[in-house]
Order: structure tokens, then C-alpha cells, then sequence
């Protein structure tokens, strides 16, 4: 029951929107498609469903070949970003319209499908809104709407393109919680997309990184924060600050201090390292990268701090609230030292 | 499962709490007492005391006067066929004119522009001119004429001519509808129907056209008050029986030039409250449409 997508490759008047394209996603399974916008992620969503087909490739799912099936007959549901409910059909015809469009053969009967729509409601939490409009409805309440009509067709596949883009951070993070609870209750495979690294790390089994329409890698969440393959995953995931050091091996060597070094593949030689703003430390005298305070800022659970280096560089490192950095002044000098880089 | 939470409310708003409505009195245009002045001043001169006019007219023989006339076969025979064929008309043009709104949104093809400008002509043509090159297309002996004559069937001088020369009039209004509904439907509701199952019929009758339906009523009203009191391209291509094929604004003149002003405004007001009426009905429809969620 593993959806698998081979070598696809998808271009719009010759530009490439997806080159090489190839994962599986195994049954049940929660995957994630990040990428900044016009990395493909859309795109290989829509390839998916049958709304768009791809040059070359294949897809294929529990066996049956996907591109040979009309769009229809795939029994994909899927989520748009502007909710593209209908919105002449209340609620409980909106969530009942999937079973409704069936041949009369393969059709439930009326007290079936009534069945399924309430209990739909139920699972959404709209128990007493089935006779109202979709324009009766907060974003968040129609997003929950259309989340409930793709789940009435049984779907085998669950797509879900930026399905929270437009509602605000709270409603945001309640329904990311949500969904991710409705999805182990219902085990269906689920693949969304997401250009917030945040919600992809948050949510998902599994993270595809797409950039330029090419997979930059593919893992869990804490594979990808902890052993990211390429720069731009590295960098993409979160704040990143440069350290030019010699690396040999699987340690970097500065200026008076060496750390250690991840690195997917053994290096040597000079190379420009990354490190996490919370991989620091700082001091107000010995080895490091000397540089001026310019900002202290609370950010959540830690202390933001922004400082600027002799030679211009502009470093963001992230402390304790409690710690020695929440007595500094802006323009106090300290010596900012990684506790391990990151190099590619 | 826990019900997503909703923000947490740092002071509650009373049940049933509306904010103050936005005044417009004061936004863009200075002066709210100078425009509303002007507005009705402006309506009254074009349409109230006309109109005022009018019914203040048939009175003046009695009532018994304008009940006769009222009652009259010939003016009874013309309200039918003016209604009667108006209606199928506007009905025909509901049809061909969501055709024409389709193709026009939907596809791309060479010389879209210029169908589309086409589709404004029998806005700009002097309904006249449209009457008589009507008339003449489909006499027995025009281009068209000629090739239905075999068939048995006559356009010209008939009731059939009056019905072409309404869709003729009236098609603009339910294409010019139409087309921007059409043209800002949301790709996304009719991938969202596909996906779903639908097949395209089921998605054109089930998805689109039940969005499309108060534009198409709006279109719809527009060219039936505009065939009722068609009366230029109607008269050359009508024949003009009475009995058979005259319209009511036909009438009115006729009782014009026989100087029978009374009974002309007598008609009139009659045409005028059918008129009245219907658009009424059609624009309950409307709300109750609109009451169905939507805009």
C-alpha cells in the first residue's frame, strides 16, 4: 500500500519545475514536502492528484499505475490552500458532495451517507454547523470543512497544500496538532506541503527538503536538524552563522580553539563552517570571534542576541535567560566560540 | 481528541456584541446633504415626475375608462404577446448566452477579441437598423428566410420574427452577466470537484452553474425588461397583426396617433406594472439565492 514516485520530471515552457523526482511514502505514513516558494512542491502535489501530468515518471500506489488513472478515480483527497469549498452547498452537501457524485452502483444510500457526514462532524468538531454556508465560517472552520470532504471519500492518499497559509499563528499551531491527530486516528498516508520548516518538523515522519525542484534530502525531522546533507537544508532549517576554519577530519581548528565537526562525507582543508545560534558560547575575554553587541532580545525560551564582527560579519547566537549574557550591554565586546560546526 | 482551542479571550465580548457600524457619511465625498440633494433632485426630473405623470393620466375619462381598455381584446392579445414572447426570449438567450460567456472565458482561440466586441453590436446598433436587416435576413426571400421557407417555416411578419429580434436585443445582457462570474470562478473549487469524484457534467451542473445562477437571474431580468419595452427592431420584423403579433408599445403609439392619450398612458401603466411585478419576483429570487450563502 506504499506510494512510490519515481524519476519524475515535470517542465512549463521549458522551465524545469521538478527535476529527477523520486520517494516513497509508506503506508500510513505522514510526510512532509518543504521547500521555499517555487522549489516544485506544489507542483509535485498536483502531479499526485492528476490536476497536472508529469513529462517523465512514474507513480505508482499499492501496486496500480497513478498516471494512467483520470484524477477521479484516484481517490485522493486533497486540501486546498484557499479551502475551494463550494459555496452554494451548506456544509453538511459540501463534506457529503464526494459520496454524492457517485455512480448510483457504487453510491451509499441517503441514510449512509447522512451517517458519514455527522460523523465527519464529529471528527472536525462542527457537530451543530452542517446546515450552515461556508461563508457562515471562520477560516479555520472552513479549512476543518474541507479537511472533512476529502476525508468523506475514504481517500487512499491525503494531499494538503499549505492548508494552514492563511489562518493566523494561533489557529495554526491548534489545527497542526489537530490534523496530526486526526491522521493517527484515521492511519491514512498523508503527504502536505509546507514552506514553514517549522510546521514540517513539527508534523511529519518524514521531511522531503525540495529546492529548485530537485530532493536535497529526505529524512526525519531530528535526522535532518542533526545531520543535514547539503548547505541549503542546513541553512533553510534554521539560523545559521558562517565560521571560516581548517578542517581536518572530524575537527575544525580557529584561532586558539579547535571544536568538533559534522560533516556528511570526511573533509579537509579550508572551508567556510556553519553554527547554530545555540551552539555557543560566549565570553568576555579568551579564544573566539571577537565582536560587538548590537541587539538583546527575548525570543521565547532563550535570550536573542545580535552581534557584529570586527570584520563585518553578523552573528545571531541564542542564550539562556539566565545566563552571564542577560548582564551585557549593547556595543560590549565578547568573543563568541562554537561549540561544534557544521560543514559541507 | 480535544476541540481545537480557540485563542484565549483576555476579556469576553457580550453575547450578541456587533461593533459600531462605518459611517459613510463622511468618507471621499464631502458633502452627504449636497449629494443626497442632488440625487433625488436628479432622480425626480428623470424618472419620479414622469413617471407621476404617467399615472396620474388615464384617470381623467373615469374609471370605467381605463377599465375598458384594460379589458380590451386587442390590448389583452398585446400584453400576451409581448410577455409571452419576452419571456421565451430571455429564457432562449439564458441558454445561448452562457454558451457565449463560456467560450468567451474558457478557451483561447484566434479573433476572441473581436467576438467578443461582437457581442456589445446590439447594444450600439439603433434597434432599427437591427429590425429592418433582421427583417430582411430572414424574409422568405433573405439568406436566411430562404433556407426555412422549405422547411415550412417563416420568420418574418410572425410572431417567430418578433422572438428573433428579442434574443437579437437581449443576449448582450446575460453574456456581459455571466462572463466576469465566469471569469473569477476558482480554478481550485473545480479541481477540488474532480478530485472528489465528479465527473465534468457533474461538476459543470453541480459546482459551477449553482454559482453562476445569480448572475444568470440578474442577466436574465435585465433582457426580459429590456424586450418588454423593445419596440424599434420589433415593428419592422413583427408584421404588426393585432391579435397575433403586436406588441403592447406598438399599441401605445397607435393610440397616440389616434390622439386617445388617456388610453395610451392607460396601457402604458398596465405595461408598466406587469413590468413592475416581475422584476419583483425575479429580485425575491435573487435574495433568496444570495440568502443561500452566496454573493
Amino acid at each position: 500500500m506504499s506510494l512510490i514516485v519515481s524519476n519524475i520530471t515535470k517542465t512549463f515552457d521549458h522551465f524545469p519545475a521538478l527535476t529527477d523526482v523520486s520517494f516513497q511514502a509508506e503506508p500510513g505514513e505522514f510526510l512532509a514536502l518543504l521547500g521555499p516558494s517555487g522549489s516544485g512542491k506544489t507542483t509535485l502535489l498536483r502531479l499526485l492528484a492528476g490536476l497536472d501530468q508529469p513529462n517523465t515518471g512514474t507513480v505508482q500506489f499499492d501496486g496500480i499505475d497513478y498516471l494512467a488513472l483520470n484524477p477521479r478515480d484516484r481517490r485522493i483527497g486533497m486540501v486546498f490552500q484557499s479551502y475551494a469549498l463550494f459555496r452554494h452547498m451548506s456544509v453538511a452537501q459540501n463534506i457529503a458532495f464526494g459520496l454524492t457524485v457517485r455512480p448510483s452502483k457504487e453510491r451509499p444510500s441517503k441514510s449512509e451517507i447522512k451517517a458519514t457526514v455527522e460523523r465527519l462532524l464529529k471528527l472536525i468538531q462542527l457537530e451543530d454547523f452542517g446546515h450552515r454556508y461556508p461563508s457562515q465560517l471562520s477560516g479555520g472552520q472552513r479549512q476543518r470543512v474541507a479537511l472533512a470532504r476529502a476525508l468523506a471519500i475514504n481517500p487512499r492518499i491525503l494531499l494538503l497544500d499549505e492548508p494552514f497559509g492563511a489562518l493566523d499563528a494561533l489557529v495554526r499551531k491548534d489545527l497542526r496538532r489537530w490534523l496530526r491527530q486526526i491522521h493517527d486516528e484515521t492511519g491514512v498516508t498523508t503527504i502536505f506541503v509546507t514552506h514553514d520548516q517549522e510546521e514540517a518538523l513539527d508534523l511529519a515522519d518524514r521531511v522531503v527538503v525540495l529546492k529548485s525542484g530537485q530532493i536535497e534530502q529526505i529524512g526525519k525531522p531530528v535526522e535532518l536538524y542533526h545531520r543535514p546533507q547539503t548547505e541549503f537544508v542546513f541553512d533553510f532549517l534554521g539560523s545559521s552563522n558562517p565560521a571560516p576554519a581548517r578542517v581536518d577530519g572530524d575537527t575544525a581548528h580557529f584561532d586558539g580553539f579547535s571544536v568538533p565537526v559534522i560533516s556528511a562525507t570526511p573533509l579537509n582543508g579550508q572551508k567556510t563552517t556553519r553554527f547554530r545560534p545555540f551552539d555557543t558560547q560566549l565570553a568576555t575575554e579568551g579564544a573566539g570571534f571577537k565582536a560587538k553587541l548590537v541587539s538583546v532580545l527575548p525570543a521565547g525560551p532563550s535570550l536573542r542576541l545580535e552581534l557584529k564582527g570586527a570584520d563585518g560579519t553578523l552573528y545571531e547566537v541564542h542564550q539562556a535567560h539566565d545566563s552571564n549574557a542577560a548582564d551585557l550591554k549593547v556595543r560590549d565586546t565578547v568573543y563568541i566560540r562554537p561549540t561544534k560546526v557544521y560543514a559541507f | 481528541m480535544s476541540p481545537p482551542a480557540s485563542t484565549p479571550a483576555t476579556h469576553v465580548v457580550p453575547e450578541g456584541f456587533k461593533p459600531p457600524k462605518v459611517t459613510h457619511n463622511t468618507r471621499v465625498l464631502p458633502g452627504f446633504k449636497l449629494s443626497l440633494g442632488l440625487t433625488i433632485t436628479y432622480l425626480s426630473l428623470i424618472v419620479l415626475i414622469p413617471l407621476a405623470a404617467l399615472i396620474a393620466r388615464p384617470w381623467e375619462h373615469g374609471l370605467e375608462a381605463v377599465i375598458n381598455t384594460v379589458t380590451d381584446e386587442r390590448v389583452l392579445a398585446s400584453l400576451k404577446v409581448t410577455f409571452g414572447i419576452s419571456f421565451a426570449a430571455a429564457i432562449a438567450n439564458l441558454f445561448t448566452g452562457l454558451a457565449v460567456a463560456w467560450v468567451l472565458t474558457r478557451y483561447e482561440f484566434p479573433g476572441k477579441r473581436i467576438l467578443d466586441a461582437l457581442v456589445d453590436l446590439p447594444f450600439a446598433l439603433p434597434t432599427a437598423v437591427a429590425g429592418i436587416s433582421l427583417c430582411t435576413m430572414y424574409a422568405t426571400n433573405g439568406w436566411i428566410g430562404s433556407l426555412l421557407e422549405p422547411l415550412g417555416i417563416r420568420v418574418s411578419y410572425t410572431p417567430l420574427g418578433i422572438f428573433v429580434a428579442l434574443v437579437f436585443v437581449g443576449l448582450p445582457f446575460i453574456v456581459r452577466s455571466v462572463q466576469p462570474v465566469l471569469a473569477e470562478f476558482d480554478a481550485e473549487v473545480e479541481e477540488a470537484a474532480t478530485t472528489l469524484g465528479a465527473s465534468p457534467l457533474q461538476t459543470a451542473f453541480r459546482v459551477i452553474l449553482p454559482a453562476l445562477a445569480p448572475a444568470l437571474l440578474t442577466g436574465f431580468s435585465l433582457a426580459f425588461a429590456r424586450a418588454v419595452g423593445e419596440y424599434g427592431s420589433v415593428i419592422f420584423i413583427a408584421g404588426n397583426m393585432p391579435f397575433l403579433s403586436e406588441i403592447t408599445p406598438l399599441l401605445i403609439v397607435i393610440k397616440l396617433e389616434e390622439f386617445d392619450y388617456a388610453g395610451a398612458a392607460t396601457v402604458a401603466l398596465t405595461l408598466l406594472s406587469l413590468s413592475f411585478l416581475v422584476l419583483i419576483v425575479l429580485n425575491a429570487a435573487q435574495l433568496i439565492l444570495s440568502k443561500r450563502g452566496q454573493k
